[in-house]
Formats: C-alpha cells, structure tokens, sequence
C-alpha cells in the first residue's frame, strides 16, 4: 500500500506520530514517478532537488497544518518561480519565470511540496492531453488510452500514486473531464473564487484553477489553501473564507437535485446513463429527492464556447512574439517575419486552429455575427442555471458522454473532440462549480458523475459529492499499474 | 481655386500618477532602460491587470475640465496589433464606452472666441519606447503602462493658427486641472493631427491625411501649413489627395509619406475580460469636479475685471497656471497688479529662456518679486537698479529691500549730492555744453548716461535731467 | 455554401502573424469551415433583446491605490530575452 493511499488527515496524523517523515513522502513520490512515469508521463519537468531539500527544511521546521509537506503537482499552465513553466508548448520551451502564481505562493504557505510540473494539452486547448507537444500522457487504467485533457498530467499523476493531489485549471471541462476519465476527484470552482495571477491565460473569462485529489475530503482541504481574492486579480471574487471540509456532513437529506434531460440525451452512452441514475439512487437512497429538469441552452454550449475562448485566446496568446520571452525563430528576414516564423514555429496546429477562428470571429464585419452572439448567447445558458436554481440545491448529470477514448482515435476530428466537454462547458459558461467524483465503471474505464453548484456554493457541492462518495466504493479502485 | 481647411487633433497626455496604470513599477520619465516594469508591464505569460483609481478620477478630472460629459459606465476594450513596443499585443484602451464624451474648448485666434468641440477623452496605457540601432530596434519597457488619456477634438478647426490657440489651451486647462505636466519635449504631451481642404461652401469633408512626428505646437503649425497647401496644389493640379499617413521632418519644414492606409486597421477591439467595468456616481462626480481649480478662462476674466488688466496681460498670464498662481501671489505680497503683470511677462520669461530654466528652478519668489517692486513703485531704486535687484533675487534669492540697502543701491533723489554728479559731468565734458548750446539736444543723453555710470545707476534720471538744464543755463 | 475562403484564411492568419504554407492554408480552411458552420447554429436563437455577458460575475469598480514600489531588477527583465543590448531586448530594425 502507498502512503498516498491515506487521505491527508491520516497522513498528519501518521507525521504527527513521527512514523513517517516528510522526506519519506516526498521519497514516495520520486519512486513512484521513476517506477511508472515512463508509461504514463505525466510529468514535464521534476524539481527534485528542491523538492527534497524543502522537505529537510520543513521537517526540521516543526510547522503544521493540513497540507505540511506533503508533495504535489502542478499542471505546467501555472507559473512557478525558479521551475521551468512551458504551458506544453514550444514557444515556452526555456522559459523560466521569474514569479509565482497567486496559488503557488498559498501552496508554499500551505507547506506544500511542488514535485514538478505536469503534462496538458497545449495552452490547455484539448481534451485529451494529445496536443501537448512534448509528450502524450496516458491513462493509468489502460495505456492506449487519453488521461483526457486538458489536465491530463493532473489527473494521471494523482490516479496513479505519484503525488496525492495537484492543481489543474478549467476552461470547458480541463479538470472535471480527466478526473473523470482517471476515475479521480476534481472541481473547477466558481469562477472568481481562486486567482487567476500566473496563470497562463487562455480564455481570460472563463479559466479556473482548481484542486485534483483522490477523495473528496481532500479535495476541500486543496481548495481552501487556494481560495480568496487576490490584489493582482480584479475578477477574484471578495467572499468570506469557509470550511469546505469542515461541513463535509453526509448528510443530504431533503437536498433537492435536478437532473437536465439534456445530460443523459442523445451522444450520451448507455453505460454512462445508468451509472448516473444509480448513483441519483444512492442519493435518494440518503434522503435527497431528484427531479428532471430541462437547461434548453445546453446543446448550443459548445458552438458559444469555441467562439468565445478562441477570440479569448488569440488575443492572450498574442504575447507570445518571440521577443522579450520564449522561443525566437532564426534567420528572420525582417520583423514581421520574425513574428511569423516564431509563432508558425512555436505553436502547434490545435492552438493554430484557435487563434485563426478568434481572430476571425473578433475581426471587423464579424464581430457581431460570432463574438456578440456567442456573448449573448452566454446570457442565455447563464439564465438556465438560474432558473433551475431558484427550486434545486444542486444540478447532477454525467461529467462525460462516454469514457476515455483511444490515444489517436478522433485527434483529427476537431468536432467530435469539441463534443466530449458538451456537459461540462455549460458550468465554466455560467460561471458556476462543478466536481467530477468516480460513480462507476465501463469496459474497465473510470466514470465521473458531475455535481454543480450555485455561484460560490462549493461547500453544498463538496457536501453531496462527499455523501455519495462515502455511500460508494468506487473511489478506493486503483489502477493495477 | 479657394479651400478651407478642416482640421482634427488627437492628443494623448500622460497622467503623472505614481504608480502605473495596471501595476505599482513607478511611473516616472528619466530612469536607466528597463528598470521601471513589474512582470505587469513586461506583459509576462500569467498576468493580470488591475486598475489604478488615481488614474481614473485624474481622467475624470480632465474629462470634465474640457466639459465632457462623464460616462455612468466605463468599460476597457483590447486594441489588438503586435509591435515591439506592445508586451502583450493590445493594448487596454477604451473603444465603446470612453469616460468621457461630447466636450468643448474655447480658443481665441484674432481677437475672436471659437467653441471647438471635443469628441471624448478616453483613459489607456501608454507603450513602450524603441530607439534604432542599425540593423535592430531597442525595447526599453519603461514607459509601458503609464496611464495616458487620448482627447480627439471634433474636425471643426479651420485652420493651422486655430490647431495652434487649441492645443495651447487644452495643455492650459490640462495644466490647471494637475494631471499631466503637458511636457512635449518628455512625451508627456503628444500630438497627431488630421488635415484636409474641401472648396468653400461643399458640405462634405475632402479626403483627409494624418499627421505624425509633430514634436511641438509649433511644428503643429507648420506641418499643417505645409500640408494644407500640398493638399491645395494636388487638388489644383487635377489630382487626387490620398487617404495616408505623413510624417513632419523638422529639418525641411515638410510632410513625407510614411504609408497609405488600406481601409480602416482592424484591432480587433473587445471588452477585456480581466478588467471590471467602472461606475462613475454622482457623488464621486462631484468630489473630483471639486477638486477642480478655476481655470484659465474664469482667470483672465477675474484679471480684466477686478485687477483691471489689459486682456492680453490677463491671456498671457492665465496660460500657465503656475505663472498665474505667481502672478496672484505677487500681487497678494503687495506688487500693483499691471507693475507684477509687466514682470511677468517681461524680464521672468527673458531670464528663463535665456538661461533654460523653470520659474521652479529659480529662487524667485511672490514676495521678493513685490518687495522689489514696491520699491521701484516708491521710488527708492530706478528701473535700471531694478534690474539689477531683480537679477539677483531670481539667482540668489533674499529681501530686495535688504539687497538694496546692503548693496548701497538706493535711488539717489537728493539735490545737493546729485549737484555734485552734474557739475562733475559738466566739468569734464564741456564740448557737451557747447553742442546743447547749438540746438544738439542728444548732449543732454551723453551728460545723463555720464552721470549714471559715475553714480553706478543709483541717480535719479528725472532730477538729472531737471538739475542738468538749470546748470547748463547757469553756464 | 463556405462560411470562410482560402483567402480570408491567409488574411486572418496574417492578422495573427502566423507564417501558413499552401498545404496548411487549405487544411485550415476546411476545419475552421466546418467550426464556423458548426458554430452558426447559434443563429436559431433569437438575441435581439439579449444583453451579452463580459464577466459572469456582477462585479465592478475593483481598484487598486496609486502607490508604486520599485521595479524589477534589469537582470530579471532580461532573463529570458532572446536577444539583447544596453540593458534592452533587441529586435530586427522597425524600420523597413
């Protein structure tokens, strides 16, 4: 058994007793990277070194806390000072930052232990973890398939015992999706509840970082060392801090739970289906009540999404020039050409593919036709969360249509890969939480049931994914590898 | 053929708050390269803006001096364009919702008052600033960031002396309100000017070229008269004026080609995601209009009516405010007010020009300037000895009464010592007596200067020339 | 019908100063045709009253003091600059 086998109360617990010490965790970690990472590669870059003098320090320091040395991955979209942050891109391959971010900051007083940074999609564009251009990471539960994406480093490294938890961020379902293709627990909280300082953007309105654990509790204890408004984030929201593992109850009795008929509709497996249903089972089964509700907007989601993020994202990733950071090309002709060949150069073909469509859907006499509309349309799938709202606690339904597919299987196929985060892009649309815990399996292959909350609601969403964890054992399933 | 010239500005001015816009790297001109940026700045992948209030409230504040009307709602838009000089490749600026709209200046050009109106004033950051180097371009980030407001005028100016009165004054009020030091020479004030000519009496605008590299008001002026009859000369030639960009190259005096403009650029403007929108309510409206100084028009007419100044005095001194704070202080101290008023406008900018420097620089102050002047009013030192005293109050400071005093400068009024002068004068110079006596009455100026250098100045001109007639008769 | 040519293809593409080859341009157009034409199903709604949403979150007037603190050091500025010189990032003359 692994020590990251414990959650992390037991963990402390067993530092507390002094049967384990923090360099033994962040020894487990190492080895258990060198022993599997070469089959999943979830990793980009490892900081050993640091890593494991932190852990002298930290065990000679006599601190405490829930999170006190205890490792952790970062997907490699987030800045970290000193450790080398690619975004999974050519463009930022020597790039090493010179701050962190907000959360890498909360983490180190935490007294957490940045392990190193993990694999994704390229700018976080994909679902699958293919479009990293370095490596392509794999499913814990079988090889040949995607961990899902864009955190697919993420979900992988947790699934697979390399570190007990570690962040992600969502645009359109980057966390939820391969936590649940890796059969593990991930939330992308409202959006404003962490900051989004360092960062790396992709679309500005949207993105959230957010925790990936292996268990509920521990989820809730991530979060809350990450949470909070942030001086160099004006769209950080100023909410009161909670305990979000503090009212971890079990109890959802009278929690009243809809479920859009959208969500098990046409695209959606029969296998994915009934695992929801059963799982809307135990939670009755728990004194919760659940109705069919209708989210008439949902099937337009994706259209809205690819429009909006993608003007988003050719706009943030304008920076990235070749001039004061990241990958240069050579023996440029002239300025515009050394912007072009950077950029031609830097950029893989699904970032390429984004940044065309925003800057065609933002340039001048089709602003209003695609930009706008897709804004308006946004207003639109807002008000349906709102409306199903004012008479349900939470919105339940699958994280994804299907399980994880093949490595290769539609990587050519734009559309069909856009479809796989139909169920989750509403929620990062709307603005609102969503959590993806394990509520089955298929041909082998994790499932994820989706829980979405009220604008800052986490604690009621953290509350009803915790009662259905502990009522079920699909969270204590581990991958054989 | 005859044409009138329509003409439009687009000024930017840069709003000297502490920090930046977005950031807290200090925004100050004169630092070493690169040495005044946060990862903000330098546009650095993972960073967010946030919006600096002084900056807001200082746009506000210039918005409501040229009488815009303050938007309820300010939002931020992204101009997309990529050019070394722009870290992030937009640049934040404000395309649908400026803060400030339909505002209005008044100018004077030949004695006669013009309302020329002001389209918006909109608050954005400045850019980066490139040198050349041969082959390369040198980035230096140091200006990246600076809050900068862009005030575009409407096209209802006519002609290159009405460009000239309006950003004169625009600078004026912008001066008055604090925001900006208006320094043309440190970019903190800049200007790009559209121009075009159409035959009297047609309705619709000719085809307009913009003006750039126009590095004072009076290039202003003298690129757009070159420009207006370039424009005149195509046109009476049968060609066509064609919509593109020119430069002023200062050594010639002319306007060149820089590009022509195919159709509108396209920035690709849309609401930035990281910046919230702004309300503006009426109570922080009115304590930011509070904060507003009486500016130079409600000055000159206070000058012309209670100080009773000539109307170019009171124009003059009402251009800077730091001049007419001056002025006010002067005349406060006990100086008459057209005695302060000639100072100031006379021998302070001679010495200033002369010598380089700001009236700040100088250890000029109302109160010795009005002690020197009362002392001249009194009749207690010449104008001639003013001079003097006013040279080395502006250089070394002190009491001109003291000065005076310490320095025996006193205006000699006395008959019998100035008898002395005059004899003395006579005695020497009798071939000046004989060429009076002969109808040559430049003899008496030869006698009066003869007189002032032996009296080093201190002699009083009209009792010399009173005493010098007597005892020339006497002879 | 195509929502998108070829030949606004190459224009978009050097508004986003990507350098696109022949191959590349025609590969492009027909994704970003069918993603356009995918995306046009948004026309079955009607927006004419719909207010577009910016920031999901009613938030406003979220500002900072002016207060500055020194700037970063000139060697971290450079770190990661490609090229320099005299303590600025060089680039090919803007000049053309």
């Amino acid at each position: 058994m692994s020590l990251f086998d414990h959650k992390l109360n037991e963990i402390q617990s067993m530092l507390h007793k002094k049967e384990i010490t923090i360099p033994d965790l962040v020894d487990e970690s190492f080895k258990r990277i060198a022993a599997v990472d070469g089959d999943v590669q979830a990793f980009l870059t490892l900081d050993e070194e640091n890593a494991r003098k932190q852990a002298e320090e930290l065990q000679k320091s006599g601190k405490t806390g829930i999170l006190n040395g205890v490792p952790i991955g970062v997907k490699d979209n987030i800045v970290t000072k000193g450790i080398r942050t690619t975004a999974a891109s050519q463009i930022l391959h020597n790039f090493d930052p010179i701050y962190d971010a907000t959360v890498v900051n909360k983490l180190r007083e935490a007294g957490t232990i940045t392990v190193g940074k993990l694999n994704m999609d390229e700018f976080a564009m994909g679902s699958s973890t293919e479009n990293s251009s370095y490596q392509k990471t794999r499913n814990p539960w079988n090889l040949d398939r995607v961990p899902g994406g864009s955190s697919g480093g993420s979900a992988a490294a947790v699934a697979v015992g390399e570190v007990p938890f570690s962040l992600g961020s969502d645009t359109g379902g980057s966390i939820r999706q391969p936590a649940s293709f890796c059969g593990v627990v991930g939330l992308k909280p409202t959006y404003g509840r962490v900051s989004r300082f360092g960062l790396i953007a992709f679309a500005s309105s949207l993105d959230q970082i957010g925790p990936i654990t292996r268990n509920v509790e521990d989820n809730a204890h991530l979060l809350e060392a990450i949470v909070g408004v942030d001086p160099h984030d004006s769209t950080s929201a100023n909410v009161p801090g909670e305990s979000f593992a503090g009212n971890l109850t079990g109890d959802v009795k009278g929690l009243r739970i809809a479920v859009p008929k959208e969500y098990l509709g046409e695209g959606v497996s029969e296998e994915v289906k009934q695992s929801v249903l059963a799982a809307l089972k135990v939670l009755e089964g728990l004194g919760a009540t659940w109705e069919e509700v209708s989210l008439p907007h949902s099937k337009y989601g994706v259209a809205t999404y690819y429009l909006l993020a993608s003007s988003e994202a050719s706009s943030n990733l304008a920076r990235f020039d070749g001039i004061r950071y990241g990958y240069r090309a050579e023996n440029a002709e002239n300025l515009i050409d050394l912007y072009k060949k950077t950029r031609a150069e830097g950029f893989g073909d699904e970032v390429k593919r984004r940044i065309m469509l925003g800057t065609f859907a933002l340039s001048s006499g089709y602003y209003d036709a695609y930009y706008k509309k897709a804004q308006q349309v946004r207003t639109l799938i807002k008000k349906d969360f709102e409306d199903v709202f004012e008479s349900y606690d939470v919105i339940i339904g699958p994280t994804t249509p299907t399980p994880a597919f093949k490595i290769g299987e539609i990587i050519d196929d734009p559309l069909t890969m856009y479809a796989n985060d139909i169920l989750t892009i509403p929620v990062n649309l709307a603005g609102v939480p969503g959590i993806s815990v394990p509520c089955g399996f298929s041909d082998g292959m994790p499932l994820g049931l989706q829980i979405i909350g009220r604008h800052f609601d986490e604690k009621t969403v953290y509350r009803v994914a915790h009662a259905y964890e502990q009522a079920t054992d699909f969270h204590k399933e581990k991958p054989a590898l | 053929m005859e044409f009138e010239t329509v003409i439009g500005l687009e000024v930017h001015v840069e709003l000297k708050t502490n920090s930046k816009i977005f950031s807290s790297a200090p925004a100050h001109f004169g630092a070493q390269p690169n040495t005044n940026t946060t990862v903000v700045d330098l546009g650095y992948p993972g960073v967010l803006p946030v919006m600096n209030e002084r900056a807001v409230e200082y746009a506000m504040k210039a918005a409501m001096a040229i009488n815009c009307e303050i938007a309820e709602e300010s939002i931020w838009d992204r101009k997309n364009y990529f050019y070394p000089d722009n870290p992030k490749a937009y640049q934040v600026s404000q395309n649908d919702k400026p803060i400030g709209e339909h505002g209005w200046i008044e100018i004077e050009v030949n004695g006669e008052t013009k309302r020329i109106g002001i389209t918006r004033l909109h608050l954005e950051e400045d850019a980066g600033k490139l040198t050349h180097a041969g082959k390369h371009s040198l980035c230096d980030y140091n200006r990246q960031g600076t809050p900068l407001v862009e005030i575009v005028s409407e096209p209802d100016i006519r002609s290159p002396e009405e460009a000239y009165a309006f950003l004169e004054k625009l600078k004026a009020i912008i001066q008055y309100t604090e925001v900006s030091d208006c320094k043309m020479e440190e970019g903190s004030l800049r200007c790009d000017a559209n121009i075009s000519i159409r035959p009297f009496g047609q309705k619709e605008f000719g085809t307009r070229t913009e003006l750039k590299n126009l590095n004072s008001f009076n290039f202003v002026r003298k690129g757009l008269e070159y420009e207006e009859k370039r424009q005149a000369e195509v046109i009476s030639s049968g060609g066509k004026v064609e919509q593109e960009t020119r430069r002023f190259d200062e050594s010639t005096g002319k306007t060149l080609l820089m590009r022509v403009k195919e159709g509108s650029d396209d920035y690709r403007y849309f609401p930035e995601p990281d910046l919230l929108p702004v309300f503006i309510d009426e109570e922080w409206k009115e304590r930011v209009r509070a904060s507003i100084p009486e500016l130079p028009d409600a000055r000159k007419k206070r000058y012309m009516e209670e100080l009773e100044l000539p109307a170019h005095d009171a124009k003059v001194l009402t251009m800077s405010k730091e001049i007419a704070d001056f002025f006010e202080a002067t005349v406060a101290a006990g100086a008459g007010a057209k005695q302060a008023s000639n100072w100031l406008m006379g021998e302070v900018p001679a010495y200033l020009n002369a010598e380089g420097k700001e009236l700040s620089e100088t250890k000029l102050t109302p109160e010795n300037l009005a002690g020197m002047i009362s002392l001249l009013e009194k009749g207690t030192i010449s104008s001639k000895i003013a001079k003097t005293v006013f040279k080395e109050i502006i250089e070394n400071g002190g009491d001109a009464e003291a000065i005076v005093k310490e320095k025996g400068l006193v205006q000699i009024s006395d008959e019998s010592a100035l008898l002395k002068f005059v004899n003395d004068a006579l005695d020497a110079n009798p071939q000046s007596i004989a060429d009076f006596k002969d109808g040559k009455k430049k003899a008496i100026g030869f006698l009066v200067g003869q007189i002032m250098k032996a009296s080093k100045g201190q002699a009083n001109p009209q009792a010399i020339n009173k005493l010098l007639a007597e005892e020339i008769a006497k002879r | 019908m195509t929502r998108i040519s070829e030949e606004q293809v190459r224009h978009v593409a050097h508004l986003a100063r990507l350098a696109v080859t022949d191959e590349e341009v025609h590969k492009f157009t027909e994704q970003l045709d069918a993603i356009i034409t995918f995306a046009e199903q948004l026309n079955e709604l009607d927006t004419s009253n719909v207010k577009p949403t910016s920031h999901v979150l009613d938030m406003k007037n979220v500002l900072r003091e002016d207060k500055s603190a020194p700037g970063l050091d000139r060697e971290e500025v450079l770190k990661n600059a490609p090229d320099q010189q005299d303590g600025q990032i060089r680039v090919p003359s803007i000049i053309e």
